[in-house]
Order: structure tokens, then C-alpha cells, then sequence
């Protein structure tokens, strides 16, 4: 025990993400609570903007650096986060729930013999015991999970631990330049969709369903999505059909999302669409059917014609954006 | 080559929810179980590899005798030899993983393929635990997978697009949707697979790490406001989404 929560900052690019912001946030608040202290841990080449986590309320942050680990090396990563981890004693561990800290997280846990609990969207200490908060199911439920094990591993879902404003105090970052580093998995390449902003990253999406008619109609969507500065979506029967990539399929059997604001366009609402977007903070539909399920998930609706509503709205948007 | 498969049985996603009378599970009356949709991508690869390059497959299952129909629809899709890794108890996670991991290393497989994700309790970490339990390179939610010699080449899905990645057997690949098109079952298939034995294991009592406390549904949306049927409602939806909730 030496009353530490250890956080993992996630960069791509050399540039932290916001959910490790989140993290680190969320970590300093609950450190706060059991009288613990939290600190991070990095792992990649230049990082450019450690601003981004040093003014939340963790002391230190380790970089550990070389050009080879720019991009994520399962092998090299488990590695250097687990012995860190193991060296400082630490008994929390953060991790935010992206492609990197869900495949990270859960190889950390076995080189720690960890407990690990994925996806939180909500942590509770009373009674000295922590307890998280998880969607299952699809987010039809939720359970509340406690871990049985000294060492804990929690991974919190993007957008929706906030950030709050940052302190004055500053964390000291601490450069270990690691000397060739194992990599038994790498990156050779990385294929970019088209600069795009990915659903799963984005505060804001639009999303289209069969409503569209056809892919030809998509401009709609993707329009309306940017000049809302957001990403866009799509549902399961348009990627099926063919019209959009499944990268952009949101659902249970495509990808989760919690944006703070979620448009779906002639979209029904199948209860396998609503898992995948149900936690958004908040649901605009436009449907031309008064009785699509997908009304009872929206905070606003308009019921109408995409190809009417649409425009409109791309041009009420630009008004006030300007 | 031995290939391995692990499969979970799951409800249905179209299945309603109800928590069962200990508040801690699901009310398993009228649901109906499937293969994990992720696992059909898992025994396809397995299948298409077995087919490339020989060898033997097996499907392996934590659970009860209830997920021995998922084991038939890996036999019946082609899948060799089946084993019920058998228990009836929840078990969490780490638990069902070190299972598997002792499982595999009795097979004596070096290729693993597992779903990115049950789509019952959402963890998508069986993969990754097994990997490292059992000292295995792991590349998790392959949309391409390749194999050559002892190299693999595997597309990984990540936000705004793919990683390629090459790694080496022994290996974990957890397959996402899009790594291939599942084959049905033939006729011929489900028969097979309903005269193979499926071998059965039982387990030693599980150390849980992950307690579950109580299972709730989300709370209840305020129904939402119907703005209006035409244009004209929306500069009282773009002021709403302005003013009232701030989001633009
Ligand atoms: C195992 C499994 C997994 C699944 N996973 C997913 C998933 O991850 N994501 C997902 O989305 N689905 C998923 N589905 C599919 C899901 O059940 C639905 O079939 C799908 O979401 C429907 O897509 P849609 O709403 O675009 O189409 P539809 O249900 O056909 O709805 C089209 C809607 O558009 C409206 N409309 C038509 N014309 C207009 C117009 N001019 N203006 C306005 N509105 C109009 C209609 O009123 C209708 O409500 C899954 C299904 C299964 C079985
Ligand atoms: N009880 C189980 N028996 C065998 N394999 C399992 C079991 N549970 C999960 N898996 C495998 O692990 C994958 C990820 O599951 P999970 O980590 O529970 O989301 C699934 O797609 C299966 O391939």
C-alpha cells in the first residue's frame, strides 16, 4: 500500500487525448477522498501538450520515451505501464476506455494481478469502498461492481467524467528515455479515414438511417455535421445496405457513443441503435413517424421530412454560428 | 496447426432486460441465447485458417450444459472438436480467462481467436486476459487478419481508422465485425454437430475478483418535447439546442 492512484495518459500523434484528461480529473477527485496521491504515466515519443493533464490535480507525470513507441505496442506498453506501476506500489489504477486502454488495461491487470472493472461511467467511495458503476447489456442495465483485490484497475468511458477547471498547480513531467524498447507487436501502418472526425471521439454527431433514401442523400448528414463542428454516424441498415462504411455504424454491434449532443435523421430507433447512443446527453431525432421508438430516447424531436428539416436546420445553424 | 475458438452464449440483442429477484442478474425467463454475434466472426476465421493451412480446430465454452447449443453452432459451422469448460456458477472475467488460458495450454494451441466483445456484460477483456495469462502476443478488434509462416499481419479498428500490425505466434486475435462474412451452418454441418461429443471439464471453484453488487436499470428519460412537424420548428429547435441545453 502506498496509497497511490496511478494514471495512464493516452497519446496519439504526441497529442493527449480529452478522456485523459477525464482521467486524470477523475483520479485527483477520488484521490482526494481516500487522502491518496495520483499521478500519471506516458508512454510514446514528442508529446506535445502536457498541458492538457498537468494543471488536474496529480503531481508528477512520468513520459516514458523513445521514437519506436509512438504508436501503441501492446508488448512494449504492458510492459512499461506494469513495471511502473509496480515499482511506485500503486494500488488504483485510470486507464480511459479507448482502443488503447481496453486492449492495455486488462494485460496491466494480469501483470498485476489486478481486478480489473471496464467502461465505468461512475465511481463511488463510502464506507471505505469503492464502487463503479458500468453499463451492461447494451446499456439496458447497469451494475455496480466492487473489486475484491488490493490492486484495482478502472477504465472510465469518454464524456462523461468531466474535466472542471484547471488548477494553477502545475504536475512536473519527468522525461525517462527508455533504451530499445521490446516491441514482440507493432504498428507498421496506419490507414487514416480520410481526415474525419471518428465517432467515437467526437462531441457532436449526426447520424443517418434508412430514412436518407440513399447514399446519395448523405451530404445531408455530413453538412449538418459540420457546421455543428461534429462527426458523423450511421445506422446499422445503411452500413448493411452498403451506402456507409461499418466504421461509422453506431449501435450495439457497431460502436458506443456518449456525445453531448446525438442527431439521428430518419432513423427508427431499434433498440439495438439506442444501445449504442442512449447515454448522449442529448438526443435530437427528426422522423417523419410520430411513433418511431426512437422519440422516446430524444430530448427534442421534430416530426418531418429529412430532406425539408435538414436544410433548414444546416442554415439556422449557420446563422448563428456567425 | 491447432487453432482455438472461445465462444460465449449470450441473450439475444434484441431481448428486453429484467433484473432478476436477487437484483443482481438478469430474469432469464423468456430469453432467448445465441453465439456471441463477435464469436461467428472468431469460428469463421478459425475455419478459413484451418482451410489455408491444415490443422485441427476447437471451440471452448466457460458456462453451464445450456451453452452447449453455442458449441453446436461451432460444430455445426464446421468446427472440429468442442469443449464445455463446465461451471454453474457466475464467474468473472480473470476467472473464465485462467480457465480458458489452462485450457489452451492442454490443446497445445497457438492460435486463439476470441470476439472483441460479449455483447452480454460488455467487458471485451476475455481476449486480452487469456493472451497475457498465457504469455501470447494479442492484437484485439482485427478487421483483417493474415497469416504467414509464424508472421501475422492484423488490421486493428481504432478511432478514425485502422492499425496495421504485425506480430508473431503464439498469438490472441479478438475479431471485430467486418474481419469476414460468417458461413451458415449446412444441413449436413448442424447434423454432424449434433452426434459429436462434446467434451466436458469441470472447473475448480472460481475466485472472483469482480463482485457484482446490484444490477438497476438506467433511469427513466422525461419524455422528449415534440417541437413541431415542419421547417418552421426548427429555429425553436436550434434555440433550445443554443440556450437550454448548451450543446451548440
Ligand atoms: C444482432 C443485431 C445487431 C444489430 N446492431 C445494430 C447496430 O449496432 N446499430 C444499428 O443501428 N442497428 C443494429 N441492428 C439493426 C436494428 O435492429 C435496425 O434494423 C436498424 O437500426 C434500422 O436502421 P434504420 O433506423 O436506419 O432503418 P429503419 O428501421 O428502416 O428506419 C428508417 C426510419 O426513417 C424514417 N423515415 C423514412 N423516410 C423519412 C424521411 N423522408 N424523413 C424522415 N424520416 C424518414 C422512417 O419513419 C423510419 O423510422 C442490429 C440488429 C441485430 C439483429
Ligand atoms: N464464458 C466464456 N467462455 C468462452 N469464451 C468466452 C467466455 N466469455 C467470453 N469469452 C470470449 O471472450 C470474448 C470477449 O468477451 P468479454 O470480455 O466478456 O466481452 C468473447 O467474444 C468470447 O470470445
Amino acid at each position: 500500500m502506498a496509497n497511490k492512484i496511478l494514471v495512464f495518459i493516452e497519446q496519439r500523434n504526441g497529442q493527449i487525448k480529452k478522456s485523459s484528461s477525464e482521467a486524470v480529473k477523475a483520479a485527483s477527485k477520488l484521490a482526494a477522498q481516500l487522502s491518496f496521491t495520483a499521478e500519471a504515466v506516458t508512454v510514446g515519443a514528442e508529446i506535445e501538450n502536457f498541458s492538457a493533464v498537468s494543471n488536474y490535480g496529480i503531481q508528477k507525470v512520468v513520459h516514458y520515451k523513445h521514437s519506436s513507441l509512438e504508436n501503441y505496442s501492446a508488448s512494449a506498453y504492458t510492459s512499461l505501464v506494469a513495471d511502473y506501476a509496480k515499482n511506485i506500489d500503486a494500488d488504483i489504477l485510470f486507464f480511459a476506455n479507448t482502443s488503447i486502454g481496453k486492449d492495455l488495461a486488462p494485460k496491466v491487470a494480469v501483470k498485476l494481478d489486478a481486478g480489473i472493472a471496464m467502461d465505468c461511467v461512475s465511481l463511488n467511495y463510502d464506507n471505505n469502498i469503492i464502487t463503479a458503476t458500468r453499463p451492461v447489456f447494451a446499456g439496458k442495465a447497469l451494475i455496480d461492481v466492487r473489486i475484491n483485490k488490493s490492486k484495482k484497475i478502472f477504465t472510465l468511458r469518454p464524456n462523461v467524467f468531466n474535466t472542471g477547471t484547471p488548477s494553477a498547480e502545475s504536475a512536473e513531467v519527468s522525461i525517462v528515455n527508455v533504451e530499445n524498447p521490446v516491441l514482440s507487436d507493432k504498428v507498421i501502418e496506419i490507414k487514416k479515414s480520410d481526415g474525419k472526425l471518428d465517432v467515437a471521439e467526437a462531441s457532436i454527431i449526426v447520424s443517418g438511417g434508412r430514412g436518407l433514401k440513399g447514399p446519395e442523400n448523405f451530404h445531408l448528414v455530413e453538412e449538418l455535421a459540420q457546421v455543428l463542428g461534429g462527426a458523423f454516424g450511421a445506422s446499422r441498415a445503411v452500413v448493411d445496405a452498403g451506402w456507409r462504411p461499418h466504421s461509422e455504424q453506431v449501435g450495439q454491434t457497431g460502436k458506443t457513443v456518449s456525445p453531448n449532443l446525438y442527431i439521428a435523421l430518419g432513423i427508427s430507433g431499434a433498440i439495438q441503435h439506442l444501445a449504442g447512443m442512449r447515454s448522449s446527453k442529448y438526443i435530437v431525432a427528426i422522423n417523419k413517424d410520430k411513433d418511431a421508438p426512437i422519440f422516446q430516447a430524444a430530448d427534442y424531436g421534430i416530426v418531418g421530412d429529412v430532406f425539408e428539416i435538414v436544410p433548414a436546420l444546416i442554415e439556422e445553424i449557420k446563422k448563428i454560428k456567425s | 496447426m491447432k487453432i482455438a475458438v472461445c465462444v460465449s452464449h449470450v441473450p439475444d440483442t434484441a431481448t428486453k432486460i429484467n433484473i432478476g429477484s436477487d437484483g443482481k442478474k438478469i430474469d432469464p425467463t423468456g430469453v432467448t441465447y445465441i453465439i456471441n454475434p463477435y464469436d461467428e466472426f472468431a469460428v469463421e476465421e478459425a475455419l478459413k485458417t484451418k482451410e489455408k493451412f491444415g490443422g485441427e480446430t476447437v471451440a471452448i465454452c466457460v458456462g453451464d450444459d445450456a451453452v452447449k447449443e453455442t458449441l453446436r453452432k461451432a460444430l455445426a459451422m464446421g468446427i472440429d472438436n468442442a469443449v464445455l469448460l463446465k461451471d454453474s456458477i457466475y464467474r468473472d472475467s480473470i476467472s473464465i480467462a485462467k480457465a480458458l488460458a489452462d485450457e489452451i495450454k492442454n490443446q497445445n494451441a497457438d492460435l486463439v481467436f476470441f470476439g472483441k466483445q460479449s455483447v452480454d456484460y460488455d467487458n471485451s477483456i476475455t481476449g486480452q486476459l487469456t493472451a497475457e495469462l498465457l504469455g501470447y502476443n494479442c492484437v484485439t478488434v482485427v478487421v483483417g487478419f493474415q497469416l504467414e509462416g509464424n508472421k501475422i499481419i492484423a488490421e486493428r479498428e481504432v478511432e478514425g481508422g485502422k492499425e496495421i500490425v504485425e506480430t508473431s505466434l503464439p498469438a490472441v486475435i479478438t475479431a471485430q465485425k467486418g474481419l469476414n462474412e460468417p458461413r451458415y451452418a449446412s444441413l449436413k454441418g448442424i447434423m454432424a454437430a449434433k452426434k459429436k461429443v462434446i467434451e466436458e471439464k469441470p472447473l475448480p471453484p472460481a475466485e472472483n475478483y469482480v463482485e457484482i453488487i446490484a444490477m438497476k436499470k438506467p433511469a427513466p428519460k422525461q419524455p422528449g418535447k415534440i417541437i413541431g412537424t415542419d421547417s418552421s420548428a426548427v429555429p425553436e429547435l436550434v434555440r433550445l439546442l443554443h440556450e437550454e441545453a448548451k450543446v451548440i
